[in-house]
């Protein structure tokens, strides 16, 4: 495996690419690599998907490795596993993760248990991909973060990148692992990042300007999250668009915040956490998911745990509300500058 | 208020209701419960070999008297007739005979051992061997099963050693599971039996996608899966149905229809409108309804839908008419909601009593074989348990190392089910300090 850090704008070719070209090139390459890597889904073959994440697969690989499927979630995931049983790589898409539900029993009762309950006989080297999260204008059917469901299932992994160089070294990782991974991908920003205003809707990509991507082959190990900027003042923690969200927020309050994009939920990258705590003795978590049992909770346990001597404040979790996604109201429900500024404020009152 | 148009209500454009009685609401009742005399005269079992034997490549539309029909090869003296009867060899018969009776041994004695304490729960397969049987001699040793939790008599025909579905329903240190299993959900990928779930139907999409996967890869394999009846109603019946459909996987779908889900006979999944068979029809796949305790028919159905799926003629559903003879599991009690003559009255037979008849008036069996077979059967059966005892009983001991409870999850352990791991062997302490082994 070619180690992230020796991939960089100076030593390999780029290519600018949004989010979803990225993903496109993450599948293109696995798919080249590994005739066991399939894709399916709704609208994922001729058409090349409603995001067009699989634009142009089908034509290269034909359509038995490439393909659309009948509206069914349940038969989507359910299919897969068996494929995986064979001995496929499967990279199923669920077009809206709002619509995972009918498939949940599969991806949570049999594929996250198959290694464990066949003591290894079977596993499920499954990929499920789906866009999630809200700022498109989708409504309370195609806005949700429901990664905290998953994150509370054994044996699934749970990755959200929040760069189209993150989500292409993600995606590789996630369809090279031999264990199921959800690998959910923020719409918002799939065509680029933003700053955190609804009338501001983007900017470059940050890191990685206009998000520049080595071409060909690497890998981002998950379990490791990064610092999206170092800071004295706070840690922030987040994921997914949030990371662009924190950003322009705490740049904009003028706050050395250190920024941490933990990449992946399960596993966790806590030591990067708790180091930056440490460091800092402030804490904020961000997340767009509604509040109550959210990923956050989780988080802020953590933290407090084992980081509760070197804590200046309390930890504060700023998340979106526990209401379903509110169509025309969606900016109000949008953790943004208001409830974040808010939150840095008291976490810097004294 | 918020102020606008004033509203005026709907347009009515339908019929008035009038004067209708009230609507009612249907509840399916069986036809007879505890103390109840049984009469099975409602059911039409048609006389043995009657029934054409369409081409393998048929279209699908031309199975579809079969579906409501029930393939029958066993006549009322034995004795195999029609265009059906698969001409099995001597041999052959004999071998599905002993696998029939080695499944029934094996079932009473380790119900049994459930009743002695040793395990935890049991399932018996007791009137319904010849579906399992059969569909293990007619596919070929490698197409992939992907069973529910009566198709024990599956690895049993495949040799699997008895021993080791021992170990695994007494979750020893020998359990290949490692002791995380429920009895009776064996897996074991060398003999073609997919790891088996409690959550009902999920393995029907699922062997779909295997199939699916074979014919991605060109091979040769198929894949066979089993729901009963009852799981037929989840929406995991009807994911696979689409997805086999759809993409003419080479997958054989099969319902085993014996009456009971626990305690809901067959009307709660649908039995009172239509038989089960009859629901390939509205998927345009081919479908068989067979007499279950025919295991000539069954073999011959299961040959037919295997030679179909084979030649990427489809998939093909078969349900299996056959009937529970024991309860749901050790944990049920079937005298609270059934009649006790509804085993004894059953108008299709016995399995195994079926084919030693027939086997007999072959002149390749006698009473005298079968007794002879029964013994070496429960001889068996009791060596494989004294083995497997020596391994320890459920209960008895904490037969795997802590640490196995945490294996598996993932490929690798993450720290924090590392850290969970020294959790539980820092309490083995304090919680059972008497455990040495």
């Amino acid at each position: 495996m070619i180690e992230e850090d020796s991939v960089s704008l100076h030593d390999a070719p780029t290519r600018q690419m949004n989010m979803i070209e990225a993903i496109n090139d993450a599948l293109d390459i696995m798919m080249a690599r590994d005739p066991d890597v399939v894709t399916f889904g709704e609208d994922v073959g001729y058409f090349g998907g409603v995001f067009r994440a699989t634009a142009n697969l089908q034509k290269k690989y034909g359509r038995n490795r490439v393909f659309d499927t009948p509206i069914n979630e349940c038969g989507i995931i359910g299919a897969a596993v068996g494929m995986a049983a064979y001995g496929l790589r499967p990279v199923p898409e669920i077009q809206f993760a709002d619509y995972i539900y009918p498939g949940m029993d599969q991806l949570v009762s049999e594929a996250a248990r198959l290694r464990y309950r066949s003591a290894a006989e079977f596993i499920a080297p499954i990929t499920v991909r789906s866009p999630f999260g809200g700022g498109i204008f989708g409504g309370q059917t195609h806005s949700q973060s429901p990664e905290a469901l998953f994150t509370h299932v054994s044996g699934l992994k749970t990755v959200i990148p929040a760069s189209p160089y993150d989500a292409k070294g993600l995606l590789i990782a996630a369809i090279e692992d031999n264990d199921p991974v959800i690998f959910f991908e923020p719409k918002r920003i799939y065509n680029g990042p933003f700053d955190g205003y609804y009338d501001r809707p983007s900017k470059t990509w940050k890191g990685h300007p206009l998000g520049m991507v080595p071409e060909g082959y690497y890998s981002i190990p998950l379990g490791k999250a990064r610092i999206v900027q170092e800071g004295s003042a706070l840690t922030v923690v987040t994921y997914g668009t949030m990371v662009h969200v924190a950003e322009a927020v705490l740049a904009e309050k003028g706050v050395d915040a250190e920024i941490i994009d933990l990449r992946t939920l399960v596993p966790l990258d806590l030591e990067a956490v708790e180091k930056s705590v440490e460091k800092t003795g402030r804490c904020l978590v961000i997340h767009e998911a509604t509040r109550t049992s959210g990923f956050g909770a989780e988080l802020v346990t953590l933290v407090q745990e084992r980081c509760f001597y070197h804590l200046e404040a309390p930890v504060e979790r700023v998340t979106g509300f526990d209401t379903p996604y509110p169509h025309s109201l969606e900016w109000a429900y949008f953790p943004g500058p208001v409830r974040i500024g808010e939150a840095v404020d008291r976490l810097l009152k004294d | 208020m918020a102020s606008g148009p004033t509203r005026t209500g709907p347009t009515r454009t339908g019929k008035s209701r009038g004067n209708l009685p009230p609507l009612d609401l249907y509840v399916p009742e069986p036809k007879f419960r505890p103390g109840d005399p049984v009469d099975y005269s409602h059911l039409e079992i048609p006389a043995a070999g009657k029934l054409a034997r369409p081409d393998e490549g048929c279209a699908a539309s031309e199975t579809w008297p079969l579906t409501l029909d029930l393939i029958r090869v066993l006549d009322e003296n034995d004795a195999a007739v029609g265009a059906w009867n698969p001409n099995l060899d001597p041999e052959t018969l004999r071998r599905m005979l002993a696998s029939m009776a080695l499944t029934r041994a094996f079932d009473d004695r380790m119900y049994r051992g459930q009743r002695q304490g040793k395990t935890s729960f049991y399932m018996k397969s007791t009137g319904e061997e010849a579906v399992s049987i059969a569909c293990a001699h007619a596919l070929a040793f490698d197409d992939m099963v992907f069973p529910s939790y009566r198709q024990q008599g599956i690895l049993i025909a495949r040799g699997y050693p008895l021993v080791e579905m021992v170990n695994q329903i007494y979750s020893n240190r020998a359990d290949p599971l490692k002791g995380r299993q429920l009895p009776i959900m064996y897996s074991a990928k060398d003999y073609g039996f997919f790891s088996i779930s409690g959550n009902l139907a999920t393995q029907f999409p699922q062997a779909v996608g295997w199939a699916m996967a074979s014919a991605i890869k060109g091979d040769t394999r198929i894949a066979t899966s089993f729901v009963g009846e009852g799981s037929s109603a989840e929406g995991d019946f009807h994911a696979a149905m689409t997805f086999a459909a759809v993409y003419n996987a080479p997958v054989v779908l099969n319902v085993v229809n014996n009456q009971w889900a626990i305690s809901s006979f067959s009307g709660f999944a649908g039995a009172e409108r239509t038989t089960f068979a009859a629901r390939a029809a509205g998927y345009g796949i081919a479908g068989l309804r067979v007499d279950g305790n025919d295991i000539l028919a069954v073999y011959a159905a299961m040959e037919w839908a295997a030679n179909r799926a084979r030649s990427n003629q489809g998939p093909t559903l078969i349900e299996h008419f056959t009937y529970r003879a024991e309860g749901h599991s050790t944990s049920d009690d079937p005298t609270a909601y059934r009649s006790a003559h509804e085993r004894e009255e059953w108008p299709l037979g016995d399995p195994i009593m079926r084919l030693k008849k027939h086997l007999i008036g072959l002149g390749e069996w006698s009473e005298e074989r079968h007794a002879e077979m029964d013994r070496d059967a429960a001889e068996q059966v009791k060596a494989a348990t004294k083995e497997a005892e020596k391994n320890g009983i459920l209960g008895h001991g904490l037969h795997h190392p802590f640490h196995t409870m945490f294996e598996d999850v993932f490929e690798e352990l993450p720290w924090h089910l590392e850290e969970q791991a020294d959790q539980a062997i820092r309490e083995r302490q304090s919680k059972f300090p008497d455990w040495k082994d």
